[in-house]
């Protein structure tokens, strides 16, 4: 400490003057890390620089690694040894707990208990949907699937954030995407398109069937948000991003996605203003059976399946150029 | 019924496994598009078309996912990849 | 041991896929099988979850005819639950697609291991560049 503070002292000064006179400029390149706002890290930095001073700098890297690779070594045999016995640990845990599980198919299974009884008996009353499953993930248990269409938007900004390509900031890295896409992907290929063509209409409708009828049969809006979201990929690979650019740009896909989870917010919170009690509202489950029956989860549908098909299409864009 | 459910069983187990034992990358993805499928034919075993439905639908489009990683992580090759790859002598792609 | 060893072939299913994808995920180096195995133990726990709710010689939970007899029809909550996992676990997959493509852009592998390595590296080079920021004195 004491042998090195006036060294650094003086070159502190002489860059100070360096600095005056305008050859030297401290923020080039690292102040962004050199500017250590609580002492301890500020501390940690220069313990950090002494060590690596006062140690001799050829042979100390040659033994740093030696010794790393050493360590390294050790370590590994260790992880995959103790990795093992865990693993088999774990089986031996998990199917003695099985063993002592009600047997597969037993009615008198404790899980089956009264609240999927009453989820059956009175669902059909109260919430219109003949598909059970739907009436429950859409109306009894609505704010959870809320939940999850929000983790989807979530997820959907996240992959936006790491493989976003800005063509304005960036316009190298733009030409760089583009020149792969372009060297990727297959080009006026006659057999995809002429599929495509039979295909993407089918299966568009196909997801929307599956969206609009989820309260009546399986399906709802996750399954046929990705059914529409594989259409659209595959309209994708087989016209490429000018024919998909003139109606899924990225406005409308954000204009979609948060006006479907606005709505779905809006209508939710409705219901629970209202004592959590929605069969007051003036929308009325309607006859069961009916295409414009079940109250809200024909809508609540619709939103999510606008999220699903939204997010995984772009998903596979971010993924394949960084932008729309 | 028994024999089905077990038959399936046992093949997403082999699914499982051959995945980590497979030596390229697009085998791997490949492996794991059957065992989604074996999955979605276990849920319709299981009265529970909703999940049967929905695990194709997202199979699919996940699939599509895995394979445009592929490419972006070069373990797919195109015909000038292996070009470039014998003119330098050694392999370009993530695969393994 | 219970007797139920003999009859839950899913459960002892779901076991044995949730381990293997756990093997896969703590001694693959491989980036991509380890997202595909987080997807086999995703899958593992949903199998397990369906089969709780399943009930023998019952339909699926749809109402045929308009019958609302809660001994027709199995357990809906599970595939509720299911349901909604699947399409998260779709995200999180996509997720993990994505972190994988920016750490192959930056260090040109996908194995682990040499990530790793690379990153040491990167460290101790770091530091000598600072130390030999640190003693201009000592420069010729």
């Amino acid at each position: 400490m004491e042998k090195h503070r006036p060294k650094t002292e003086y070159s502190r000064r002489e860059r100070f003057t360096r600095w005056c006179v305008g050859e030297y400029d401290p923020s080039a390149e690292r102040l962004e890390t050199r500017a250590p706002a609580d002492e301890a890290a500020r501390l940690e930095l220069q313990r950090l620089q002494e060590y690596a001073a006062n140690a001799d700098r050829g042979i100390h890297h040659e033994l740093y690694e030696l010794g790393l690779r050493r360590r390294v070594g050790l370590f590994t045999r260790f992880y995959r040894v103790a990795a093992v016995l865990f693993a088999l640990f774990l089986a031996g845990v998990l199917l003695l707990t099985v063993s002592y599980l009600p047997r597969f198919g037993d009615v008198s299974a404790p899980e089956n208990n009264e609240v999927a009884r009453r989820y059956i008996e009175k669902g059909l009353e109260e919430t219109g949907a003949v598909n059970i499953v739907a009436g429950m993930i859409l109306d009894y248990r609505a704010f959870d699937t809320f939940g999850e269409s929000c983790v989807l938007f979530v997820a959907a900004c996240c992959v936006l954030f790491l493989l976003r390509v800005d063509g304005q900031e960036d316009p190298r890295s733009q030409a760089l995407e583009d020149m792969s896409d372009r060297f990727f992907e297959p080009r006026h290929d006659a057999i995809l398109q002429m599929s495509a063509r039979l295909l993407v209409p089918v299966i568009t409708v196909f997801g929307i069937y599956v969206v609009l009828n989820g309260h009546l049969s399986p399906g709802g809006g996750f399954s046929g948000g990705a059914i529409i979201g594989s259409g659209l990929i595959l309209y994708l690979t087989a016209f490429g991003f000018a024919r998909t650019g003139r109606f899924m740009t990225e406005k409308l896909v954000k204009i979609l996605t948060v006006s479907a989870l606005s709505f779905y917010c809006a209508a939710k919170s409705y219901s629970f203003y209202t004592g959590a009690n929605h069969l007051s509202s003036f929308i009325t489950p309607g006859t069961p059976g009916a295409i414009l029956s079940a109250g809200l989860i024909v809508y609540l549908n619709i939103c999510v399946g606008i999220v699903v098909a939204c997010t995984i299409y772009s998903f596979y864009v971010m993924f394949r150029k960084g932008g729309f | 019924m028994v024999t089905l459910r077990i038959i399936l069983l046992l093949f997403l187990i082999l699914c499982a496994v051959a995945v980590s034992f497979s030596r390229r990358l697009l085998v791997s993805v490949s492996i794991y598009m059957a065992f989604s499928l074996a999955l979605a034919l276990i849920w319709l075993i299981l009265e529970s078309p909703d999940l049967a439905i929905t695990e194709a639908a997202v199979g699919a489009g996940i699939s599509s996912l895995y394979f445009i990683m592929l490419k972006k992580i070069r373990s797919i090759q195109t015909a000038a990849d292996r070009q470039n790859d014998r003119r330098r002598g050694t392999p370009t792609g993530g695969g393994d | 041991m219970g007797a139920s060893i003999l009859t839950n072939y899913e459960e002892i299913g779901a076991v044995l896929l949730f381990v293997i994808g756990l093997v896969n995920l703590l001694l693959q180096p491989n980036l991509v099988k380890k997202i595909i195995g987080l997807d086999i133990m995703d899958s593992a726990v949903y199998l397990f979850l369906a089969a709780k709710g399943y009930i023998a010689g019952r339909a699926a939970p749809i109402y045929t005819g308009g019958v609302t007899d809660a001994s027709l029809y199995i357990n809906p909550i599970p595939a509720g639950l299911v349901l909604t996992g699947i399409v998260v676990s779709v995200s999180v997959s996509a997720l993990m697609m994505a972190l994988t493509i920016c750490l192959y852009r930056q260090y040109h592998t996908l194995n682990l291991d040499e990530i790793m390595m690379l990153l040491r590296r990167q460290e101790a080079e770091q530091l000598q560049h600072l130390a030999a920021e640190e003693r201009p004195g000592d420069l010729p």
